[in-house]
């Protein structure tokens, strides 16, 4: 009797610790890495880091990068904190006047880990403004709190439509949302494959669910009428491989991560299904192609993000301070580190003077000109179709229009 | 949609299913002769799974594309990983008794101290290799891409499913004939049924124990080389966590303490959920498994063959 009562309860304790998991999903967008074709070069009038060398700022002055480093997908958090630490590098080597800290905070990457460090990173009064959060899940689960402490806080990378719908006044958007690039992708779709149908496989992640919905409804029910899910961590996908074989589509779209997007395409593919698999941001990093072993040939995926290899002083630097070519929002997040530093150069020296700097910003980064609506999106979102060719991510070409 | 899937889904469902049997069997076989939920044992399966994958590191085999090995050198290859991963997570189930429960039966601790201690044990190795090797899966290495053999009713069958399946029955019965006709396997039943007329008749506990742990061990490092044959990207340090969910669960599904339990449980489970999401859409797929269990429960609380590693019914 003891026993059967024991096993009950371990039965019990196993199937919460199963609920808890499937809601610790994580959400937001992703990284990556390119070369080739229609790459943007630097532009002319991009404002870098170092500024004028004429920065003065009091000494203890910091900027923050919260976001995962070692948690969830954590190559995107990684590629993010490289860059952000690379901008402050430049910055204080050519402005001696101005010493700026960089303090980096692992939020875990899930909205239930993001809250504490984030926490942290608020009530340490030296930090005036936050590269990140990387993600759309952690974003929205930190926002309230920054927005009460007036931070600024600059995503490179989240791209949950919802999360300009808060009315946070703290928050900005440093790229395209998904509901830029899920119609982009939807676009693109249309004119690359003349599809009759796509099936629309997504993960269980507010970035996937919210990212599928724009394509969904940017293809028209009659068009994206198979429609597919998984959950984070799953890892055996023969029931939406079957699902697929059944629709017979053109093409397939993928909103999710590439953590799930690897086994998911290379079961894909082992069982014989060779249909286009396109996959968004959150897939655009090198994990995907090395864990697909091969599989991820010829993938293609979109990215509200600009190729950087036109950039070519940027991937320099980068490549000599953390051998590695720059990933996915690596100029995303340097462009936003510089935006702080800029602010700090000019003399805003405390929370409420960068927010407002930002608010008010307008110049060209290596991306792309920055200037905020009211709500925190940028006027200008370009939108990217990248491709796998071979072992490396390659530049396809911009979306138009 | 069910049903022309439906033999295929139940290949997949056979074959991952003798995974999560393996792996029950680990469950089963500790709490038959101590009574405890050893909630570490995913652990040990990932200890296995990392120890099959170091071992093609090892034999020179890069991340990537799939090697270009002649068949005999990679059933060669892929037994001697499975060895080590056997071996590895065998040692590793060993000394994780030693370490965390021993001292806590010396000292006659209450039996919710041995589950706390268990899932404590389970953090910190799956902690430890988050923090060696980083929260990314391992690149890819897949030494035997899956092809298609023959078909049953149109489904195809890849050599994979096949040896899997095979493989995992052959050490089921290996184990089932361990514990039911060797000296050392009547000690282990001795001890599950009463441990302490099994001490006066001169059984030696301890070892007993150590030995259940190193079995249960071996299976999880065997259900690992099988595990990240089907799922390459499988090397990464959670990568236990759901799995030894499931495969807990299949073991009280089919009457926890029971060996041939944990096989049918592991089958079943496997089967079902397969069905399930056929039937339901992928995210079903874990909420069948478990209301399959509930279900069970409810009906045969000991589970469908019932506890008995001690009872004579073994």
């Amino acid at each position: 009797m003891v026993r059967r009562r024991f096993a009950a309860a371990g039965a019990l304790v196993a199937a919460a610790a199963l609920v808890l998991s499937g809601c610790a999903n994580q959400s937001g967008s992703g990284p990556a890495q390119t070369s080739a074709a229609p790459a943007p070069a630097q532009p002319n009038n991009a404002v870098l880091p170092a500024g004028d060398g004429q920065g003065r700022c009091a000494p203890g002055t910091s900027i923050a990068y919260v976001g995962t480093l070692a948690g969830q997908n954590a190559a995107l958090g990684q590629a993010i904190a490289n860059a952000t630490e690379l901008a402050v590098n430049q910055h204080n080597q050519a402005n001696p006047g101005c010493q700026v800290t960089l303090v980096k905070a692992d939020s875990g990457g899930t909205p239930d880990t993001a809250v504490g460090p984030t926490q942290a990173v608020i009530n340490n009064q030296a930090v005036l403004g936050i590269v990140g959060l990387p993600f759309s899940g952690e974003s929205k689960a930190v926002g309230p709190a920054l927005n009460a402490a007036g931070l600024v806080n600059i995503t490179p990378s989240a791209t949950n439509p919802g999360l300009t719908q808060n009315g946070w006044t703290t928050f900005f958007r440093g790229l395209g949302n998904d509901a830029v690039q899920g119609p982009a992708a939807a676009k693109w779709m249309q004119q690359k494959f003349t599809p009759q149908s796509i099936c629309v496989i997504k993960d269980d992640s507010d970035y996937g669910i919210g990212l599928a919905q724009a394509v969904t409804q940017a293809l028209g029910p009659q068009v994206a009428a198979c429609q597919g899910d998984v959950k984070t961590n799953q890892k055996e996908f023969s029931a939406t491989v079957g699902q697929v074989q059944q629709a017979n589509p053109q093409a397939i779209f993928y909103a999710g991560y590439y953590t799930e997007a690897s086994p998911l395409i290379q079961q894909l593919r082992d069982a014989g299904v060779q249909t286009p698999f396109v996959a968004p941001d959150g897939v655009k990093d090198e994990q995907f192609v090395v864990n697909a072993a091969g599989s991820a040939n010829g993938s293609f995926l979109t990215c509200p993000c600009v190729p950087q290899e036109g950039f070519t002083a940027f991937t320099q630097a980068y490549q000599q301070a953390y051998n590695t070519p720059p990933q996915t929002y690596s100029a995303e997040a340097y462009d936003a580190a510089t935006i702080l530093l800029q602010g700090i150069d000019k003399g805003a020296n405390s929370r409420p003077a960068l927010l407002n700097f930002v608010k008010s910003y307008n110049g060209q980064g290596l991306t792309k000109k920055f200037q905020w609506q009211p709500n925190g999106e940028l006027t200008d979102t370009p939108v990217y179709v990248y491709r796998v060719d071979g072992d490396k991510i390659v530049t396809d070409s911009p979306i138009t229009g | 949609m069910f049903l022309d899937r439906f033999w295929a889904n139940t290949i997949n469902g056979l074959s991952y299913g003798s995974i999560y049997a393996l792996v029950a069997l680990g469950y089963t076989l500790v709490y038959g002769v101590l009574q405890l939920i050893n909630f570490a044992h995913s652990e040990i399966f990932v200890i296995g799974v990392f120890g099959v994958y170091f071992t093609f590191l090892a034999l020179g085999f890069q991340p990537g594309q799939t090697p270009n090995v002649p068949l005999a050198g990679i059933i060669a290859n892929l037994v001697l990983a499975g060895a080590v991963g056997m071996i590895l997570a065998g040692v590793a189930a060993v000394i994780l008794e030693r370490v965390a429960y021993r001292p806590l039966r010396k000292r006659n601790a209450p039996r919710l101290a041995f589950l706390i201690t268990a899932i404590g044990a389970s953090f910190v190795i799956q902690q430890i290799f988050r923090i060696t090797r980083g929260s990314n899966p391992e690149g890819t290495i897949r030494l035997l891409p899956p092809e298609p053999l023959f078909r049953i009713f149109g489904a195809p069958v890849t050599n994979l499913q096949v040896i899997i399946i095979l493989a995992a029955l052959a050490l089921f019965v290996i184990a089932d004939s361990f514990v039911n006709r060797t000296r050392l396997g009547r000690g282990v039943r001795a001890v599950a049924q009463d441990p302490a007329t099994a001490t006066l008749m001169g059984v030696n506990r301890e070892r007993v124990i150590m030995i259940t742990f190193l079995l249960g061990g071996l299976l999880a490092g065997a259900a690992a080389l099988f595990y990240l044959m089907t799922i390459p990207q499988g090397a990464v340090f959670n990568g236990g966590f759901l799995l030894g969910i499931k495969a807990f669960a299949a073991a009280v599904l089919g009457g926890i303490g029971n060996l041939r339990g944990a096989l049918l449980g592991g089958l079943i489970l496997g089967i079902a959920e397969n069905y399930g999401q056929s039937l339901f859409g992928g995210d079903w797929r874990d909420v069948v498994a478990f209301v399959l269990l509930v279900g069970v429960l409810m009906f045969r609380p000991t589970g469908i063959l019932g506890e008995s590693l001690g009872k004579a019914r073994v």
